[in-house]
């Protein structure tokens, strides 16, 4: 639990100093032009980076196939995000298709 | 602490409660006095201006707030994420990580480039602050997150007199703390109704499907986060899921290549 808790403080303790960092040093260093490009693709990197594992593959295995539900709740849910744009809706209806899919099995 | 609790209330309550509005009127009068009309003004501009943004942030600290605790975080940890990370994707993020028994160093490493993109944030705002004293300084670097900085900067633009500029940033920076303090609180409180045979640890990767897909706005980003999940998968099995960390790298080269050839060809 400590260890829990020096996590949280130590990811918010860097969160804040990255927050501070130019308002601090302005006028000693500008962030390069590589880096603002660079961090344009942060979000959906890491973002898609965790999501992919988790909707395709099970028990540490890849499993694209039609039986793996969350797959089919994940597609749907993005087709959902991309027409909608709303988080509840989303997470609605990729929630009901996968409770929907485990009940007809 | 008083008047900043008062405030807390009439941003929380709606405008047209009568006793929030009196609040308010006392609490106003209170702050006229210490800090001025102008700063006052600014201060309420500011928050104003933050508050059609709260419609879409409120949503994401609920289900935070949730999620994080049907993660099995206990209450106080999943509050004192908001108070001490205050930042949203950065917050699912960790939940998700820590329940897949993450190692803690991988977390805190993740959490650390997923905010990375608030130093430009920094930058963006440092020439408009510069004059400011240090504490000032401290609390708005606290208060930087997206929506806060979305706001700010872009009254920070108007070519007006900058004097009591920071007032503004500080309204709308304090409304949106408020608003994901108390929806987060809203959220944990839901999530302790929530019946254990609820399975919700797939909501959080649906969470994350509604963050990423926004995002995807050219090829180049939709490559980066293609590139990024197939290596995810394809590393999965490196030891301390150091996976995430080089798929997130070869992403961000992957979207920064794509952006110079496709730039190139036109």
């Amino acid at each position: 639990m400590a260890a829990l808790w020096l996590t949280i403080l130590t990811a918010g303790l860097l969160t804040f100093l990255t927050r501070l960092s130019f308002i601090a040093l302005f006028g000693r260093w500008q962030p390069p032009d590589w880096l603002r490009q660079a961090l344009r693709f942060v979000p959906p990197a890491v973002l898609s980076a965790i999501i992919f594992p988790e909707v395709l593959m099970r028990d540490g295995a890849l499993a694209v196939q039609a039986d793996n539900f969350r797959l089919v709740a994940a597609l749907v849910a993005a087709l959902v995000a991309w027409r909608t744009r709303n988080v509840f809706l989303t997470i609605g209806s990729g929630m009901a298709v996968l409770y929907l899919l485990q009940w007809l099995r | 602490m008083t008047m900043l609790f008062l405030l807390y209330i009439r941003y929380q309550s709606g405008k047209n409660s009568r006793i929030t509005y009196v609040l308010a009127g006392k609490c106003s009068a209170g702050i006229s006095l210490i800090i001025g009309r102008m700063s006052r003004k600014e201060f309420f501009a500011g928050a104003r201006a933050e508050l059609p943004l709260l419609l879409g942030v409120a949503p994401f600290g609920m289900i935070y707030g949730v999620l994080a605790l049907k993660a099995g975080l206990p209450v106080s940890m999943a509050q004192a994420m908001s108070l001490v990370l205050f930042a949203g994707s950065a917050q699912f993020m960790a939940v998700q990580l820590l329940q897949n028994g993450t190692p803690l160093v991988v977390v805190v490493l993740t959490a650390f480039v997923v905010n990375l993109r608030h130093s430009l944030y920094s930058a963006s705002v440092a020439p408009y602050v510069s004059h400011l004293p240090r504490g000032w300084k401290t609390l708005l670097a606290y208060l930087l997150t997206d929506e806060a900085y979305a706001v700010a900067i872009s009254h920070y633009s108007e070519e007006t007199p900058l004097e009591h500029k920071h007032w503004y940033y500080l309204g709308a920076g304090f409304t949106l703390w408020a608003c994901w303090q108390l929806s987060t609180a809203m959220g944990i409180f839901l999530g302790v109704q929530v019946p254990s045979s609820w399975s919700l640890d797939f909501a959080l990767a649906l969470t994350f499907i509604a963050l990423v897909v926004p995002v995807l706005e050219d090829k180049a980003t939709a490559s980066a986060a293609l590139l990024a999940g197939a290596v995810s998968v394809f590393a999965f099995g490196l030891p301390y899921k150091l996976g995430l960390l080089l798929a997130a790298l070869v992403g961000i080269g992957a979207g920064m290549l794509g952006e110079m050839v496709w730039r190139r060809s036109g």
